[in-house]
């Protein structure tokens, strides 16, 4: 393989792996714009939808396409269930107690997938065999790839068409821009939050199940996922949507490049350095616009 | 200026320091009570951040990291003199947090979050991957003990006479720089930032200082670990020691200084008593830091003290 080559593939594996970080971005800019804080046990549902995934299709036999649906409503339910627990019940309605529980929240999570798959790294199978397909000009690309980008479109898709078009979607970017005249409109504010959190579990299952079979899963694979994801949304300027798939696009493919063509070892190190980079230069980020804050 | 309250406090924990070693005769407990110390100090760096600057940081683990590393590296490589080296640390480590917090802090928003998240992964890549330099994954071995004059700090127990005056004098500097005007400005930002900033507080350059003092604060830590334990690897410095120490200020209470003792405290007495069941510290000091946040938001040492004083005010108005 020539060298043209080599960066072809490099940039279809850092495609992959930036689609997958533009949805984790995603889930965390759903939360943000509903909350305003930070979801770290984003990170967990990305290994949660990994597991689920895992135990439904080679544990029970169960089938693909149902398995990712439930899988998907699995992880929902969780992030549901951590939004009317803790998240509404804390004392204490501060961003700053609200971002340290999701971390406790990560590490209880966390724990207890660790309890019930211990430690190990398990596959998952394909969604459609393995078999490389040749491009002209020499690249290969494996079917899952291909099934990240397009699962990957259509969630985009989705979640534009929501958004844009369904009142309930309207009524989550009214209660982002302000959540007092939201409420005052007639929104109820804690479904908008519920909702979102919701959204952003069955978007990190999605994130974690489409992973799982290029790379294994365990039960802590969402941390990095999770916090590039972060990074990703920070890179495309936070809270914003188009932001985030730029962001997730961007990092991706340097990583990709990074570890091909200087050393796999500092792979994580080189998404990072440009994250820092570009809060160095233009720290609201890509597309975003910083914040303000109203007294 | 120190407060008359505060001479009595800091007296009890002068003597307190004195006292522990006429009781406690196991060495294991030295261990802990060193790691407490040692943990305190970078907690109380990182209280000054939390609690009254409002922002967050997780990457404390890579300037307590940095602390240990610049000692180690300066006296085993480059046969650096040991004080010396440790200030070249500190002040090494100070304006590497300089240069991130001065971008990550002028904005609003979680973006010294993140800035400090990737900070610290990064650091501790490096940490394994400059082998030449750091020992790799093996860590750095023969680090030698601090010395002054010809006493060795070589053993656990003169390690902890040490590690706690270093904790002794730290705290007495972190409260009086509290009841001073940079305190009662930062007190200011913590409760308004608009107002604060209105009333002639330049916030974000506030916010830089003590985002650097909380970094050196962390910095000190790690190289009087280095000394002390002679052996580093990066594992010592990963994302779980970020997390850990954020947990201790929240436990202890964010905004008090005491709280930051009494946090590193039974923390770190926790996960040396979980150590035996390894597989549940994870869900153990989650579900502690989730209770901690949900009901006692002020820090367990505040909420049980808030908690009796209401119980009493309400008493009197009926």
């Amino acid at each position: 393989m020539d060298f043209y080559q080599q960066i072809f593939q490099y940039i279809i594996t850092g495609l992959t792996i930036g689609a997958i970080y533009a949805i984790v971005a995603m889930g965390f800019n759903i939360i943000h714009n509903a909350t305003g804080i930070v979801n770290f046990a984003q990170c967990e549902f990305i290994s949660l939808g990994g597991m689920f995934m895992y135990s439904l299709v080679v544990l029970f036999k169960v089938n693909l396409i149902i398995a990712f649906f439930m899988s998907m409503a699995g992880v929902s339910l969780i992030g549901a269930l951590i939004e009317i627990g803790p998240i509404r019940h804390a004392r204490s309605k501060e961003i700053i107690i609200l971002i340290f529980l999701t971390i406790g929240l990560s590490e209880v999570l966390r724990g207890a997938a660790q309890e019930v798959w211990g430690t190990d790294n398990v596959g998952v199978p394909a969604f459609s065999g393995e078999t490389p397909i040749h491009l002209p000009g020499g690249a290969a690309i494996v079917p899952q790839h291909i099934w990240v980008f397009a699962i990957t479109v259509v969630v985009m898709l989705m979640l534009r068409y929501f958004f844009k078009k369904t009142l309930m979607g309207k009524a989550m970017r009214a209660t982002a821009v302000n959540r007092r005249a939201a409420a005052l409109a007639g929104i109820s504010v804690n479904r908008m939050v519920l909702f979102s959190f919701a959204f952003s579990g069955a978007l990190g299952a999605v994130a974690g199940m489409i992973i799982a079979p290029i790379s294994s899963t365990s039960y802590d694979t969402g941390i990095m996922l999770g916090l590039k994801g972060f990074a990703a949304a920070i890179l495309g300027g936070y809270g914003n949507f188009a932001g985030a798939i730029l962001g997730g696009i961007i990092l991706g493919i340097l990583e990709s490049l990074g570890a091909g063509l200087i050393s796999s070892q500092y792979k994580d190190a080189i998404a990072f350095f440009v994250l820092l980079l570009v809060l160095f230069l233009k720290p609201t980020g890509i597309m975003g616009y910083g914040e303000s804050e109203r007294v | 200026m120190l407060k008359h309250k505060d001479y009595l406090c800091f007296g009890i924990l002068a003597l307190v320091i004195v006292a522990i070693p006429l009781f406690v005769e196991s060495k294991y407990y030295f261990i802990v009570l060193n790691v407490i110390g040692l943990n305190t100090l970078v907690v109380v760096g990182l209280n000054l951040l939390i609690g009254f600057a409002g922002q967050i940081s997780l990457g404390h683990a890579a300037f307590y990291g940095l602390g240990s590393y610049f000692s180690g590296i300066l006296t085993v490589n480059y046969g650096f003199p040991l004080w010396p080296a440790m200030l070249v640390g500190m002040l090494a480590t100070g304006a590497v947090a300089y240069l991130i917090g001065y971008p990550s802090l002028k904005l609003r928003g979680h973006y010294l979050v993140m800035a400090t998240l990737g900070f610290g992964i990064i650091i501790n890549i490096l940490m394994g991957e400059l082998e030449q330099f750091t020992g790799g994954h093996d860590g750095l071995m023969g680090i030698p003990p601090l010395t002054i004059g010809g006493l060795a700090f070589d053993n656990d127990l003169k390690n902890f006479y040490l590690i706690w005056s270093f904790v002794f004098f730290f705290m007495l500097a972190a409260r009086n720089l509290l009841n001073s005007r940079v305190g009662r400005a930062l007190r200011a930002i913590n409760g308004s930032e608009v107002a604060a900033n209105s009333l002639g507080v330049n916030t974000a350059d506030y916010k830089v200082k003590v985002f650097v003092l909380s970094a050196m604060f962390a910095s000190i830590s790690g190289s009087l670990y280095a000394h002390y334990i002679t052996f580093i690897s990066p594992s010592s410095y990963d994302f779980y020691y970020s997390i850990q120490v954020v947990t201790m200020v929240i436990v202890g209470g964010m905004g008090s200084l005491w709280g930051s003792l009494f946090g590193a405290g039974i923390l770190t007495f926790m996960s040396e008593a979980l150590h035996v069941a390894k597989q549940y510290h994870i869900i153990a000091h989650g579900i502690f830091l989730c209770l901690v946040l949900v009901f006692l938001p002020e820090g367990i040492m505040v909420g049980i003290y808030n908690f009796f004083l209401k119980r009493k005010t309400r008493k009197v108005i009926n």
